[in-house]
């Protein structure tokens, strides 16, 4: 299990950055098989490695993670090599900006090596939907990673490097953190800037890491997190927000994510860690929040509408894929619009389109986003009747076979489906590995927090993490 | 709420300008009324007197300084991505 402080210890006794970063390219070309990144930024990454070599010789000062290689999912815009967002639409996109995350990173001396895979504009929940095939766990290569960030978590499961950077619309960074075994933050809304990550649905876009430790995913999120005057949904605080955290705090098991629907060893995996949380001194109480169980419609109806807006810039005009010899610009937009989406794209443009249109915006677009409001009153109800947390599975089942929910897109849906309320809500939420399943496939824990309580969520998972440890 | 046909499948489509094909007309149409059938569920819920969520944050007229901010991109690598340029605009078909 590789963290940021083994990387900081080997370069701190002598061994070249360069060495350690030509490892984790070389650890890229052995996973192969896994199909985990899209590319890597080979070039510029010696380069970097090279400057920070020079500057530990001429004893200059450091960043707090000079030399730590780490990889992004591809659609964050970066420097020295594509941003494709798996989609054929940008294959071949070089973007002229940087990601703000990335160049916090970058700013404190971390190395981006290489670039994650992910399902095509981040539509999906298996990194099956990306145009350049699809990623494979780690721990069954016949099963998918899960996804969005699918091609981020492998990375860290096969440890290639420490850390990576997600994007969660609707449980993108917490179900593939569940299925790979690895841990998975969606921070509050507005935590981290998006300037410069390819644009799903904006209203529940956010960007958080992939890591073996918790204590390496609060560094890399204390690193990322902090106002951007070029993202003005970006929240005026530094870092992650503050919080008094109590010394017992009130946990709830959420009802609705515990039914036989569920994988009975997620279930007993939950309520395990649901006794550690009493034995450390905490409350613990079954909580019901009915709601819950409209949050996939809601979310398959704001979210289309908001990818249909997105996804409206690919027009084959700017930059990106363009359909030669287009008789005229109608015919150019239809062409170039048909050939670089892929069938999840179109579905998920033409729902938004569909619920968006003259007639039907009051049935489905409207009425949606009411029921999330009752969504979002029913989390501050409970954290204002003073429950402090609520924990429950990240996803239904552990990691499902490659092509088992290919062929009916519902189905894929319903694997969001205790993931979707917090991105609603703009809450945190985490995903903690907490054990395997009979055939040891990785089973995550979710915790979810009040907005702005991500300080809440990280000592409650360190606690955690000690205790099985321990 | 209705059930989505060919028809509707094919004008939304030219709505949001993607040219599909026939054949995917008919995919497209069957795993659309699936999607809407299961969003269906909401017609059941009473909202009433509730408002619609647009954001989350509750920030309001977020300002930033009326200053040019250098990114240093140029006019030439923004064009570097463009499918066709002439004379250092980006060129497209004809409209009509």
């Amino acid at each position: 299990m590789i963290t940021i402080a083994d990387i900081r210890a080997r370069i701190k006794n002598g061994e070249t950055v360069r060495a350690v970063v030509e490892e984790a390219l070389a650890k890229v070309d052995a996973a192969k098989e896994f199909n985990p990144v899209i590319s890597t930024v080979r070039d510029r990454a010696l380069q970097r490695a090279d400057q920070i070599d020079a500057d530990i010789k001429a004893g200059k000062s450091l960043g707090s993670l000079a030399g730590v290689p780490f990889i992004a999912k591809d659609n964050f815009l970066t420097f020295g090599g594509k941003t494709t967002a798996a989609s054929n639409m940008l294959k071949n996109f070089a973007a002229p900006y940087q990601a703000t995350a990335i160049d916090r990173l970058e700013a404190e001396g971390a190395i981006l090596i290489a670039k994650a895979n992910l399902d095509a504009f981040a539509h999906g929940g298996s990194t099956e939907n990306s145009d350049f095939g699809p990623t494979k766990n780690p721990h069954d290569p016949t099963r998918v990673p899960g996804g969005s960030s699918g091609g981020s978590a492998a990375a860290v499961a096969l440890n290639i490097v420490p850390f990576a950077l997600g994007t969660d619309t609707g449980g993108s960074i917490r179900q593939p953190a569940s299925f790979c075994g690895v841990v998975g933050i969606k921070p509050t809304y507005g935590t981290v800037s998006r300037f410069g990550v390819v644009a799903m649905a904006s209203s529940t876009d956010v960007i958080g890491s992939l890591t073996n430790s918790v204590d390496d995913a609060h560094y890399v999120m204390s690193v990322i997190a902090g106002r951007d005057p070029r993202d003005s949904t970006t929240l005026p605080t530094d870092g992650l927000a503050p919080d008094v955290i109590p010394k017992q705090l009130k946990i709830g098991i959420v009802k609705e994510y515990m039914t036989d629907a569920v994988q009975p060893e997620v279930r007993q995996a939950v309520l395990a860690k649901a006794e550690a949380f009493k034995k450390m001194g905490h409350i613990v109480e079954e909580v019901s929040l009915p709601s819950v169980n409209l949050a996939l419609a809601v979310y398959y109806i704001v979210v289309s509408a908001e990818v249909s807006s997105n996804l409206g810039r690919y027009d084959g005009v700017k930059f990106g894929l363009s359909t030669k010899d287009a008789a005229n610009l109608n015919d150019l937009y239809g062409r170039t619009r048909d050939r670089g989406f892929n069938a999840e794209n179109k579905r998920r443009i033409l729902i938004g389109t569909y619920v968006l249109s003259s007639g039907y915006i009051d049935a489905y677009y409207r009425k949606a986003q009411t029921v999330r409001t009752k969504i979002i009153n029913e989390f501050n109800d409970v954290f204002g009747r003073g429950f402090d947390m609520l924990v429950g599975p990240v996803a239904p089942t552990t990691a499902f076979k490659l092509g088992e929910n290919t062929a009916d897109p519902l189905q894929m849906y319903l694997a969001d489906t205790m993931t979707v309320a917090a991105s609603l809500a703009g809450i945190p939420a985490f995903s903690i590995p907490v054990g395997s399943d009979k055939n040891n496939l990785p089973i995550g824990l979710q915790l979810i927090g009040a907005q702005r309580s991500d300080e809440l969520l990280f000592a409650a998972a360190k606690q955690l993490q000690g205790e099985s440890r321990g | 709420m209705s059930t989505i046909t060919n028809d509707d499948v094919r004008y939304v489509a030219s709505l949001a300008k993607i040219a599909v094909s026939d054949d995917e007309v008919a995919s497209l149409t069957k795993e659309l009324a699936v999607i809407l059938e299961y969003v269906k569920q909401l017609d059941a819920v009473d909202t009433t007197g509730i408002e619609p969520t647009y954001q989350v944050t509750g920030l309001t007229n977020v300002t930033r300084p009326d200053k040019i901010i250098d990114y240093a991109v140029t006019c030439d690598d923004l064009l570097a991505n463009a499918p066709r340029t002439r004379d250092g605009y980006i060129e497209v078909p004809k409209v009509l």
